[in-house]
């Protein structure tokens, strides 16, 4: 009998389940996109030698004896040997690693496999190839093949090893020597976390090989948790967004039973049963929208994947599998997301139910003094939360603390917006004697509690468009015009040794059209615990025209010429705290390197801190370092015809000689790809919004024939009407709209300003871009407008009689 | 004033086709009161809604100051009832946005005859000066539907219609309303036809006419 509601007023119905599954499915598919990733970083870390550990490498990091790997076990240094190269499997080449299962580092393993009794196995002959599930499926292999490698040789029996990472064949370091052709060698050597005596490294090895701290780079998780808050915020968001919908169309579902549950209640049906039944009907609901949600967030986690994959892998060098795999969890939490979703945004009305009296109550308020009761109570909270806001933008320092900004900043600008709201309607009112219009503003209030979590989806949704597409547009700016300062040389090359590279000098040289070459240099070291890059770059125009520098002394770059001065990025100035004039040392072989700090430079989405000096002191303090990489300034026009000729000549691939369009083309894409995620959820959320509107506006157009039918009585036409009603929902509309502009700037802000500082390290000029804000001003109006068509169709097409009946029906 | 001639109206339902009205034929004369009435369902506010231009007419005239309103459109209807009529129903005769002063004027204002003495004398002779600044749900039924009054009767209409103004007030309420309102009737001089359903008050108007079988009698 209950249900039979829903038959009469499909649209309700179908209202509340596309609001449920929207949520659900806006929420659960962002979820698969983390769950996704995260798995994909623990299989990465858990490859051996994945780099989370320390490890010794040869000098040019090239293949060592073996032999040393005893000298160091001897003198107590807890290392395990590893072999790495590459195969070739049926015309493709494959990484293949060779490992010491015995003395593997337990934190540098994923050995579950390998130590379960299968050491043996692993190691004696045949022996054994592990292999992720992935890579097997990709090679059309099955587990137990020995496929050939070259020639005459054939790799052990594949073992499936699903933690493994992809890509990479992992075979025991005596069978690998064979296979690569490399008898005694290894590649390097790791350390355990084991704590004991050891001799000095040189006294070990002499200079043969150098330590390699653990890279910043490998820790995943650390670095794209950022991301993946970000993406979580929003699934968050579009999940509240859909919880409006859910709100209004539950509570109007519930306004046009009450009659109906008086009357049972009245023909002596318990209390109890009653709400039983509402709870159940809810749940039923709820499981229903939840699964066809968490089927729409299945897809839409599955389109956005390779967006996603793709940033990951750019920003972080990530890489996570292209094909979805959704764990059980993630269907069990995106049920209960939506049920609880459903009762969360039913409490309103339950609660009524429950308390529900047996006579319908007489309306103690007016509209005008319960509105007003309402929007004091609204803007005190608004008000306290925005307070919070403010105290912990003050306060807090962390990146959850940007968040909690960020989100009682959304919150508190959406309580206050009736409030806003109804001061600008009133004030309208009072403007004004004709009477058309005074309805106009009157009724436009009168029409706000039932508009207000519509207008606050919008609100929400506008500005984070305007936050979020501020920030992406300022970066891209930013990045682009950083990019250009970065990569000043047209041709960027890597020979493949020291010799090369000096042949290479000499063969430009003579060359005309070779303006200049512009050696640098990089090298590792730690910093107060943190690894830091030290670059070394030639003292040229080239550099004192376009490095990107954000702050600098007057005299810089004659400074860092002279060798005791750097600059410092952005990022590592912040980690260590450390402003231009300071003064920091830098850890070299011939004793402390003392640096001043007289710049620092913007070095956007590298999660190393890094140190810019002068090359020649650079290799002055670090003899070792190989002085290979070089930078060339040529014309443009000159680029293509000089790349082939130094292709030709020395045998260079494109891995270690790019030119800068394609480099900068490369990263800009990436970078494209980065925010096509963002963007794609933007437009989720502001379609969800309009949805909301759209019900929510429906659902007034129900309850207002007794406030248009006077009117009409009196002498408008339904035409005049409904132009009216347009008007007016399009004028609530872009007050909303105006008012997310700023709100929209402000999140802009402190995503600059707060979460990305606390996030990357890096801080970008805030910019505000006029003609974006007034396109998504135009879709806001344009979504609102075709939000408030329907409604209006309807009213235009109202039959007369419909409207006559308002006053003849006895209610 | 008003003229019907062989009104005739029927409506369509699900199976058959119903006639409501079978050639109606009625005249209002100016400063004339009458009484419409009739047993639940003879089609009272068939009738009322036809004169009132709310609904078309399926044959016949309706002839207001000597203009045919039958087959005007739409929009010359509204203007009609707007610059002619005033209106009253049962319930929801007032604008709920708005308050008591507001709701007044509103008809008075669109149409542009707005006379402040006029609503004035009218808001005195109603009783609802303490009233001006409230909301119609912070009115009770009796003040709502005398507000409806002054509301239809501050355009200086030609004809007031009015379907059943007090069927939701008591006896008492609802004598003391009609009796302000034959009132002012009786001082602007226009028509006025009511629908009621009670002989009692039937018998304080002028003339009564009765709907029967789709006819007047
Ligand atoms: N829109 C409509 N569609 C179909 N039938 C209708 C419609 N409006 C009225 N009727 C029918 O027309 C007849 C006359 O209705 P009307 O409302 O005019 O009666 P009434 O005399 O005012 O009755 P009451 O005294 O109960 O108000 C009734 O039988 C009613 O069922
Ligand atoms: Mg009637």
């Amino acid at each position: 009998m209950l249900l039979s509601h829903w038959r009469r007023h499909p649209m309700q119905l179908a209202t509340l389940l596309v609001g449920l599954i929207a949520a659900t499915a806006l929420w659960s598919g962002v979820q698969a996109l983390n769950q996704q990733a995260r798995a994909s970083y623990d299989r990465a870390a858990a490859t051996f030698g994945g780099a989370r550990t320390a490890m010794l490498v040869g000098r040019d990091r090239a293949a060592v004896s073996q032999d040393l790997f005893v000298d160091l076990r001897r003198a107590g240094w807890p290392v395990s040997p590893m072999l790495e190269g590459r195969v070739p499997i049926g015309g493709r080449t494959i990484r293949l690693l060779g490992i010491e299962p015995v003395t593997l580092p337990v934190e540098a393993s994923a050995t579950a496999e390998v130590g379960k009794g299968g050491v043996q196995a692993f190691i004696t002959p045949p022996g054994q190839t592990l292999i992720s599930p992935e890579t097997l499926a990709d090679l059309g292999l099955m587990e137990g093949a020995t496929p050939a490698i070259g020639d005459a040789l054939k790799l052990p029996p594949l073992r499936v090893q699903p933690q493994l990472v992809q890509g990479v064949l992992v075979v025991d370091i005596g069978i690998a020597q064979t296979l690569l052709k490399m008898p005694g060698q290894i590649s390097r050597l790791l350390i355990g976390k084991a704590n004991g005596p050891r001799a000095p490294l040189e006294q070990v090895t002499g200079n043969q090989l150098r330590q390699v701290e653990p890279d910043a780079e490998t820790d995943l998780e650390r670095l794209t948790d950022s991301f993946h808050l970000n993406l979580t915020a929003f699934g968050l968001l579009s999940f509240v967004v859909g919880l409006f919908i859910v709100n209004s169309a539950i509570g109007l579902g519930f306004e046009q039973r009450l009659p109906m549950l008086r009357t049972l209640r009245a023909c002596g049906v318990s209390a109890r049963l009653l709400n039983t039944v509402l709870l159940v009907e809810l749940v039923s609901i709820a499981v229903v929208a939840g699964l066809i949600g968490l089927v729409c967030g299945y897809f839409i986690a599955a389109s956005l994947l390779p967006d996603v994959a793709a940033s990951l892998r750019g920003l972080y060098g990530a890489t996570i599998p292209g094909q979805l795999t959704p764990k059980p969890e993630w269907w069990l939490a995106g049920l209960a997301i939506s049920v609880l979703g459903a009762l969360a945004a039913a409490t309103s009305s339950l609660l009524k139910a429950v308390r529900l009296p047996l006579l319908a109550a007489a309306q103690p308020y007016a509209w005008q003094q319960a509105q007003s009761r309402w929007l004091t109570l609204q803007g005190a909270l608004a008000a306290i939360v925005l307070t919070g806001a403010a105290g912990v933008l003050l306060l807090g320092d962390s990146l959850i603390a940007g968040f909690v900004v960020l989100a009682a900043l959304l919150i508190g600008a959406a309580l206050a917006l009736p409030v806003i709201l109804g001061l600008v309607l009133a004030l309208g009112e009072r403007s004004t004697r004709r009477p058309l219009t005074k309805w106009f503003w009157a009724d436009s209030r009168l029409q706000l509690s039932g508009l207000s979590l519509a207008l606050m989806a919008l609100l929400l949704a506008l500005a984070v468009n305007v936050g979020v597409g501020t920030m992406v547009e300022s970066f891209s700016r930013t990045f682009t015009g950083w990019l250009d300062g970065r990569l000043a040389a047209e041709i960027y090359l890597n020979a493949s040794s020291e010799q090369q590279a000096v042949e290479i000098k000499r063969w430009l040289k003579p060359r005309p059209e070779v303006k200049a070459v512009l050696p640098g240099s990089r090298t590792d070291v730690q910093l107060s615990g943190l690894p830091v890059e030290v670059l070394g770059f030639a003292d040229h125009a080239t550099y004192r025209q376009q490095w990107p520098l954000l702050e600098a002394t007057s005299d810089a770059w004659d400074r860092v010429r002279s060798g005791d001065a750097a600059f410092i990025s952005e990022q590592l100035s912040r980690r260590l705290k450390l402003g231009v004039g300071d003064r920091l040392e830098v850890p070299a072989l011939s004793g402390n390197w003392q640096l001043q700090i007289v710049g620092i430079y913007a070095d956007y989405g590298n999660p190393k801190g890094q140190l810019g000096v002068n090359i020649d002191a650079l290799v002055n303090r670090f003899p070792a370092i190989s002085q290979t990489r070089m930078g060339l300034r040529v014309q443009p026009a000159d680029v293509p015809a000089l790349i082939a000729a130094i292709q030709q000549q020395f045998g260079l691939d494109g891995r270690n000689l790019a030119d800068q369009a394609t480099v900068k083309a490369e990263s800009l894409r990436i970078f494209n790809r980065t925010f096509a995620v963002t963007a794609a959820l933007n437009a989720f959320t502001l379609g969800v919004a309009g949805v909301a509107l759209l019900t929510s506006l429906l659902t007034l157009s129900n309850s207002r024939l007794p406030q248009l039918a006077p009117l009409w009585a009196i002498g408008i036409t339904r035409r005049r009407l409904a132009g009216i009603e347009l008007l007016k929902t399009l004028s609530v509309a872009l007050i909303t709209a105006l008012l997310a502009l700023p709100l929209g700037l402000a999140v802009a802000w402190c995503l600059i300003a707060v979460v990305n500082v606390k996030a990357f390290g890096w801080r970008l000029p805030f910019n505000v871009f006029p003609l974006q804000l007034i396109q998504l001003l135009g879709v806001a109006m344009l979504a609102s407008l075709l939000a408030a068509l329907l409604p209006i169709v309807k009213l235009l097409r109202m039959q007369p009689a419909k409207l006559v009946k308002v006053f003849a029906d006895e209610r | 004033m008003l003229t019907v001639r062989h009104l005739t109206k029927s409506y369509r339902s699900a199976q058959e086709q119903v006639a409501v009205l079978r050639g109606v034929d009625l005249d209002v004369a100016a400063g004339e009161s009458v009484a419409l009435t009739g047993e639940s369902g003879s089609g009272k506010s068939t009738l009322l809604h036809l004169i009132a231009g709310l609904d078309q007419a399926d044959g016949g005239d309706i002839t207001l100051e000597n203009v045919v309103t039958t087959g005007l459109p739409d929009a010359a209807r509204a203007a009609l009832r707007r610059d002619r009529l005033g209106l009253v129903f049962q319930q929801f005769n007032l604008i709920p946005s708005l308050n008591v002063a507001d709701n007044l004027a509103f008809q008075s204002r669109i149409a542009g005859r707005h006379d402040a003495v006029w609503q004035d004398e009218l808001v005195e002779r109603l009783g609802l000066a303490a009233l001006l600044k409230r909301y119609p749900e912070q009115l009770s039924g009796g003040q709502q539907q005398r507000v409806a009054i002054g509301r239809a009767l501050a355009s200086k209409p030609l004809l007031l219609l009015a379907d059943e103004p007090t069927g939701n007030l008591d006896e008492e309420t609802a004598d003391s309303v009609l009796s302000l309102a034959r009132d002012l009737v009786a001082r602007t001089g226009c028509g006025f036809l009511m629908v009621t359903h009670s002989a009692r008050l039937a018998a304080t108007l002028d003339r009564q006419v009765q709907l029967h079988a789709g006819l007047i009698r």
